[in-house]
């Protein structure tokens, strides 16, 4: 590596830690989010510096994008649950009751196991070794896909990624166990400019969407990339109430959750129906099902992003909070 | 020479973006600041991008590469004309807000 490079390095390493700290320690809620968005940002590029492509473009889509507004809906939540909206963010870092201790604590243990989990893991690997590259590569042509990461994710690791899946099932299902009716909270005014700006982006992310996925059998991208840019057109709808959740749209949308994992193990249980192992693709049809569950698994991941931040389940009178029709 | 030219864009486009980020940085107050962000960040981005596009190896990149300032700059501008109108909002409900002259 050349001398260059290494001082970028060392300066996006040093301002990726430094972006963490400050996260954690601004009083401000919403510089805080600001300060994650930009630490996801730099730790994108960091992915890409590693010659990791798949995983960068996740982080930006996912890590950073999406999981940015879910965190501000949550703060304009908070702002108006503790009736501070519309005035200055520093008078509103209140949450609505102070952490209890216990808590804080239990993170902070949690955190630190994961962090020597990965210390031990990391510090255990064979150094400088082939690693698992060339058991890939050799591989490749039985998994009916020409990217390796793909290939990986969709067919030697398949399972991985159905838990994967399952856990943005998981995540949809609790977060419509919680809450359910309208959010009296307003929506915030765009206006005009913005209404242009979604008239212009709108079709411009379906098509950059789409193309992340199809794009995925050989190159970096793929399911949850192309779910998370077609997940922010469900935002974009969302925010400018272009589109308005209603009960009679909870089927559909309970389709569309479970479709992405339904297919995903109706596959993996009908090739092992054929005396195969469970993810095992007959090699003629691997691309097909591959391309198959990629795009419904799309799917899914983008209708249940853009439901967990509208945030709750839509049910016309929010008195009826006994009914239980799931 | 295509290099020469093309480096000379990118290194413009830095200038540019770091004399946008000291405006943001040294600026009083938020539509000072957001004037020299877009401003400068826009020419910046273009000039880069400009400079991109001379390197690129093929028309798609081009192409590409055309389609990512359009947006970006799209994107820049609509952002800015949000936190601007919203810091106007904000700014009628509280008339007299020493918070205001706040250094970042």
């Amino acid at each position: 590596m050349s001398d260059p490079f290494l001082l970028f390095d060392l300066l996006l390493a040093g301002a990726v830690i430094a972006l963490a700290i400050a996260t954690l320690t601004v009083r401000d809620l919403f510089a805080a989010i600001i300060l994650f968005v930009i630490f996801g940002l730099l730790s994108a590029l960091a992915w890409v510096r590693l010659s990791a492509p798949d995983v960068a473009l996740a982080e930006a889509a996912i890590g950073t994008g999406v999981t940015g507004a879910l965190l501000l809906k949550t703060l304009h939540h908070l702002r108006y649950v503790t009736g501070s909206l519309g005035t200055n963010a520093v008078e509103s870092l209140s949450p609505v009751q102070p952490v209890p201790a216990g808590v804080s604590w239990a993170n902070a243990a949690f955190c630190g196991l994961i962090t020597l989990g990965l210390a031990t893991a990391f510090l255990g690997a064979p150094h400088a070794g082939p690693g698992l590259e060339g058991l890939v590569a050799e591989a490749m042509p039985a998994s009916g896909v020409s990217h390796p990461v793909t290939g990986v994710l969709l067919n030697f690791r398949a399972y991985d990624t159905l838990m994967e899946v399952v856990v943005l099932l998981a995540a949809v299902i609790a977060v419509w166990q919680i809450e359910r009716g309208l959010s009296d909270a307003p929506a915030p005014a765009l206006g005009e400019v913005w209404e242009g700006f979604a008239r212009l982006t709108l079709p411009a992310i379906i098509v950059v969407g789409t193309y992340l996925l199809w794009k995925g059998s050989e190159a970096p991208g793929g399911a949850f990339q192309g779910g998370a840019v077609l997940a922010a057109v469900g935002l974009m709808l969302l925010l400018s109430r272009l589109y308005v959740p209603r009960p009679a749209h909870r089927a559909v949308a309970r389709w569309a959750f479970v479709l992405g994992t339904g297919v995903f193990a109706g596959v993996a249980l009908l090739v092992a129906s054929g005396g195969r192992v469970a993810f095992e693709y007959p090699l003629e049809h691997a691309k097909t099902l591959i391309l198959l569950i990629e795009g419904l698994v799309t799917i899914s991941i983008a209708v249940t992003l853009a439901a967990l931040f509208h945030g709750r389940e839509p049910v016309a009178v929010p008195a009826e909070r006994g009914d239980n029709d799931a | 020479m295509l290099e020469i030219i093309a480096t000379a864009f990118i290194a413009t486009g830095a200038v540019f973006f770091i004399a946008g980020t000291v405006g943001l940085l040294r600026f009083p107050d938020i539509y000072c600041r957001l004037h020299a962000l877009t401003k400068a960040d826009g020419l910046g981005l273009a000039l880069i991008a400009l400079g991109l596009a001379l390197m690129a190896n093929s028309f798609g990149e081009v192409f590409r590469i055309l389609l990512i300032w359009f947006f970006v700059a799209v994107a820049s501008a609509t952002g800015s004309h949000l936190i601007a109108s919203h810091a106007r909002l904000v700014d009628r409900v509280h008339e007299n807000d020493p918070d205001r002259e706040r250094q970042t």
